[in-house]
């Protein structure tokens, strides 16, 4: 478990980091917490000759109030999100999405712009970012630009992000009522199935993690709802529910149903 | 002073253990240290087609890069217990080499190793070793595996058996038992794979020393002696004289430490090849793949009963694999430790295991907490519940019924079993009842029917439990196949001063002999604890030894330092005798000195050992110094029991298993420390309950081992977790001068069963009957499904 070689640079701006990306291209990695990408360096999965540490940038482990919305910024970590007072009050799902995360000490470590980046299909954040229509602000060498949380998500560890780019903050609408619902896999503890539910005065919004190759929006189950847990029943309608010998997709499918219902609930 | 046996004192060793301060193998960093790296095979089974190292070679610190061509080990490592086949044969023994040859037989196998001056240098350059492979069909499931076509694992053994044997009565005559049985239950299942998951991983280092040529080998292992045995008679041909094996604190073993590994040999036989001291830690991936494994049987059982639940006879057949190679104890663990398991508690007056064992494209499976007992216990005590349970009768009535009567092993013989084994003292009834008192049994079945009312699935597991441990007589284990003695050492050194140094060849690596040994060594000198000092893990000062596995540590290992303190005090009698000129009938030793009966006239033990090692005023004719060594080797095995008792509630929407308590009462014999026997019962009980609920080696069909991290490979935690509730009833061992019978292996051998009994009768009135081990979420609700 020791990882090949490598230099490493931490930086303090932004400006600092997109300009090192652009240098180094396909060598460089992004390094935030650490906690997705030095195990698979451990592994030897992943080999980059140059790590460049964004977590000293200021301004990007910060969270913030802005007219509706909060943005979050992309360094900080589950711990600093799940207790942080302005998220507990203003985004209530959001901080019980970070409780689910991991450990301490993933929590202490792991940030919402490295898990966001990252995509795993198991991860919590995506469910939650799909149902609150979260902004990704990301930012490269050629400027800034806004992606669409519907946008963001492609595939099992793809994502919308051009190589060069870097999430620098997410930001969300206050929510109100929002539900966020996990079935744990026995020994990662990532979600079998993770479903988070935001309802507002015209219906519910339902995002959902684990369940195919690529997080989505459970729009089946968006209209069907009728203020009721029926619409439950619609939470894999059109999807292609993966398998492992955790939960297979016939499982994982009732299991997503059902995890949809308690969000509902 | 006064008595320490019975009383829970707080552990000596922890203290450098919390503070992590332990000296573990890897902690040790020698001058001039090289650091070893392994190419191993991704593969589970392929040709090798050609290797070439000449990249790896011109690497950065790189020192050397050996293959299969250099000659390590010739001869490969030995198996130590030989099974032979029910018609006389003898087992097929293939050769395991220290480094791939041409074959590969399971993933993970060493091709190459690469010596370099960091441990990251060597890794990078081992990614240098090019290696060509052709890849094979693979087989991993043991039943498959004996099947017609199956890949072959070893050329030269084409229906890919290691053996084929059985135990017990006259298979014809078991079976026509059943033929008549009022009722007949079976079960099919898989007693899965588990990989044993010690917290710290194997490490060696050789150290060479040109000048003397001779060895020293730091090791984790539970048996240094054992592997300077086999190592340098079997493996690489150097004089033992000429090696001496040290293993310090050692990070848990499970069984998985008892071996010895192919990397260990290599470690030695390097350091000679380039005069330097070498280094090798596993990492986690490396565990994974290649510490012995255990269980992996495929199993299918019968059980008769007549009209009352008296149970009339058992059948078994299983498969059970020996992975790739023959591991240093494999052969015995699913024959000698498991069949002669299949009484259990219960006065059944027919019995037949057969068991064939194949090899396949795994790493070699061996001991894993238990060791062959887990097993049967599984099997019977899921037999017994589903039978009294289907014959509409009381679980735990069926156990009181069929129960063997109390038998004291002093004024009632032992119970001899159908399956070989003597049995030493056994009481069962109480332990059950007490179990069932702590739990609330006769309440729980009102709860049950109220909770079902409200839709909540409450289920109540029982198993009760025995193990034959306190391994072994050697002439009995001699007769079964074991190519070794099975006795123990036990050495007491008495200082000058009258404190003492006690030296065993029982090795601790978590079970508190520092302490526990202490506590009793203490009491029979009459001397306060502090002044006595346990020592073990280093061949240099430790005569000999066989270590520690099978719970034998105090029952034999420390039966061999009472009969040195016996030596200690009989000759210190003497001593005392004449200083007090009194005769040796006269005197009584007590609270640490001798005194003339009926006298106040009386000489410390302090004052007896400053006169054995200055020995003025002397008996005539007696030696100087009070040291003496002892070999122990038991009459019997011991023979613990006790009953589990498991209460979960299912989740009706996801399946998932809620453990709501956990309740033990154990007989493990007399009690030294009972702190350390709840430790011991507490951590077993959760290795046991990570089998019936979480753990499972699982491979793809390529071979692949898909459970290689903890991403993967489930482990129990804490909050998977009940507080465990112990009990015990005391049934001494009647043939050890302690009276204890050991608890090590306890825990994992009576909860697995007793957790997988309640979910099933949490189940039951959906007609569930048996669900497949780990009862996962998925495997759970899909039972509930059909
Ligand atoms: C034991 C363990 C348990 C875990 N359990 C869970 C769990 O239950 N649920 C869950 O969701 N996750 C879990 N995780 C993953 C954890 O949340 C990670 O912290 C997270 O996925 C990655 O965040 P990071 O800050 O550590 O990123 P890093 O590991 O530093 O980076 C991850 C990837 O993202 C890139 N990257 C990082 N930051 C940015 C950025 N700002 N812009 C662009 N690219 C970036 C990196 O280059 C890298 O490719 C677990 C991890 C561990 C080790």
């Amino acid at each position: 478990m020791i990882p090949a070689k490598f230099d490493y640079i931490k930086v303090s701006s932004i400006n600092e980091a997109v300009d090192l990306v652009d240098k180094h291209g396909f060598d460089a990695k992004i390094l935030a917490g650490g906690h997705s990408l030095i195990p698979a360096m451990k592994l030897r999965l992943n080999t980059p000759s140059i790590l460049i540490d964004i977590s000293g940038i200021e301004g990007m482990n910060e969270i913030k109030e802005s007219g509706d919305e909060i943005i979050v910024g992309a360094n900080c970590t589950h711990k600093q999100i799940m207790s942080s007072d302005l998220v507990k009050n203003q985004l209530n799902i959001l901080a019980q999405t970070a409780a689910t995360i991991g450990d301490v000490q993933v929590r202490n470590r792991g940030t919402i712009g490295g898990s966001l980046a990252h995509s795993d299909p198991s991860a919590d954040y995506p469910a939650t970012v799909l149902a609150c229509d979260a902004k990704i602000e990301v930012t490269s060498k050629n400027g800034s630009r806004t992606i669409d949380a519907e946008d963001f998500f492609q595939g099992i560890f793809t994502t919308a992000l051009e190589d060069d780019e870097i999430i620098t903050a997410v930001r969300f609408p206050k929510v109100k009522d929002g539900n966020y619902q996990k079935f744990y896999q026995s020994a990662s503890r990532f979600a079998v199935v993770g479903v988070a539910v935001v309802k507002d005065g015209n219906g519910v919004k339902v995002g959902i993690t684990g369940v195919a190759d690529t997080p989505y929006r459970a729009k089946a189950v968006e209209k069907a709802y009728d203020g009721s847990t029926d619409a439950a029943t619609h939470a894999v309608d059109g999807v292609d529910v993966m398998s492992d010998h955790f939960a297979d997709s016939e499982y994982r499918a009732h299991l997503a149903k059902v995890m949809v219902k308690k969000a509902l609930a | 002073m006064g008595s320490y046996i019975g009383k829970s004192v707080k552990r000596r060793e922890d203290a450098r253990f919390l503070k992590g301060e332990g000296k573990y193998t890897d902690d040790i960093k020698l001058p001039n240290m090289t650091h070893m790296a392994f190419v191993r095979s991704p593969y589970a089974s392929a040709n090798v087609l050609s290797v070439d190292t000449s990249e790896a070679e011109k690497a950065e610190g790189v020192v050397a890069v050996f293959t299969a061509e250099d000659g390590c080990g010739q001869y490969g490592v030995p198996c130590g217990w030989q099974v032979n086949f029910k018609n006389g044969e003898t087992m097929r023994e293939p050769q395991h080499p220290l480094l791939a040859k041409d074959k590969i037989r399971h993933v993970g196998e060493p091709v190459a190793i690469v010596i370099a001056e960091t441990q990251a240098l060597a890794r990078d350059a081992a990614e240098l070793v090019a290696v060509e492979y052709e890849e094979l069909p693979a087989v991993t499931n043991p039943k498959e595996a004996m099947k017609d076509g199956a890949p072959k694992v070893h050329d030269q053994f084409p229906d890919n058996m290691a053996f084929d044997w059985c135990i017990g009565n006259d298979r014809a005559e078991v079976e026509a038992a059943l033929e008549k049985a009022h009722h007949v239950t079976e079960l099919e299942f898989i007693n899965q794979r588990l990989a044993p998951n010690a917290i710290e991983p194997r490490s060696y280092i050789a150290d060479y020393d040109v000048n003397g040529d001779k060895w020293t080998l730091y090791t984790s292992t539970q048996n240094p002696h054992l592997i300077r045995l086999l190592m340098c008679a079997f493996v690489l041909g150097i004089p033992e004289h000429k090696v001496r094996v040290v293993s310090y604190d050692v990070g848990g073993g499970f069984g998985s430490k008892i071996y010895h590994y192919t990397e260990e040999a290599l470690v030695t036989w390097v350091s000679r090849e380039i005069a330097r001291p070498v280094k090798w830690t596993a990492d986690r991936s490396e565990a994974f793949l290649m510490d012995a494994h255990g269980r992996d049987h495929v199993v299918k059982s019968k059980m008769g009963f007549d009209k009352e639940g008296h149970i009339v006879a058992h059948l078994t057949d299983e498969y059970c694999s020996m992975g790739a190679y023959l591991s240093t104890f494999a052969p015995a663990i699913p024959t000698y430790l498991h069949g002669t398991l299949f009484q259990g508690l219960y006065k059944t007056p027919l019995i037949h295991l057969n068991v064939v064992a194949p090899f396949t494209h795994t790493v070699p499976v061996d001991a894993y907490r238990g060791a062959g007992r887990p097993e049967a216990t599984y099997l019977i005590e899921r037999l017994v519940s589903k039978g009294a349970k289907e014959m509409g009768m009381d679980p735990a009535e069926i156990r009181f019924k069929n129960f063997i009567e109390p038998f004291d092993g002093v004024n009632q013989p032992g119970y001899q079993t159908q399956v070989a084994l003597q049995y030493d003292s056994g009481n069962y009834a109480p332990a059950l009842e007490k179990a069932l008192d702590a739990i609330g049994y006769k309440d729980f079945r009102k709860e049950q029917a109220e909770a079902r009312k409200n839709g909540k699935l409450l289920g109540l597991g029982i198993s009760t439990w025995i193990e034959g441990c306190g391994i072994a007589p050697s002439a009995v284990v001699g007769a079964l196949g074991a190519r070794a003695g099975l006795y123990e050492v036990g050495h007491v050194r008495v200082q000058p001063t009258g404190k003492v140094s006690v030296y065993t060849g029982t090795h601790s690596h978590g079970q508190g002999h520092e302490t526990a040994f202490a506590q009793f060594v203490a009491d029979r000198l009459g001397i306060p604890m502090d002044d006595v000092e346990i020592i073990h893990g280093d061949t240099e000062q430790v005569a000999f030894g066989m270590g520690t596995y099978g719970s034998r540590s105090l029952s034999v290992g420390g039966s061999a330092i009472v009969k040195s303190i016996e030596k200690v005090l009989e000759k210190g009698a003497k001593i005392a005798a004449h200083k007090l000129e009194a005769s040796v009938e006269d005197l009584e030793y007590a609270g640490g000195k001798w005194t003339v009966k009926g006298t106040d006239k009386s000489i410390s033990f302090g004052d007896v050992s400053l006169t054995a090692y200055v020995p003025h005023d002397y008996p005539q004719g007696l030696e100087p110094g009070l040291d003496f060594s002892s070999f122990y080797d038991p009459a019997n095995f011991t023979f613990p029991f006790g009953a589990h008792l498991a209460i979960v509630e299912v989740d009706q929407d996801t399946g998932k298993v809620d453990l709501k308590r956990f309740v033990t009462c154990d007989d493990v014999g007399n009690i030294i420390n009972p702190m350390i026997v709840d430790g011991q019962i507490h951590g077993g009980v959760v290795q046991g309950i990570g089998q019936a609920l979480l753990e499972e080696v699982v491979f793809d069909e390529s071979g692949q081992m898909i459970t290689g991290s903890y991403m993967d490979y489930a482990m129990p935690r804490a909050d998977d977790l009940p507080m465990i509730e112990t009990h015990n009833t005391v049934t001494p061992c009647p043939h050890n001068p302690l009276g204890v019978k050991g608890a090590g292996e306890a825990g994992a051998i009576g909860s697995t069963p007793a957790v997988v009994n309640a979910v099933v009768d949490a189940l039951w009135h959906l007609g569930v009957r048996d669900i497949q081990m780990p009862l996962t979420p998925q495997r759970v609700w899909k039972a509930m499904q059909q």
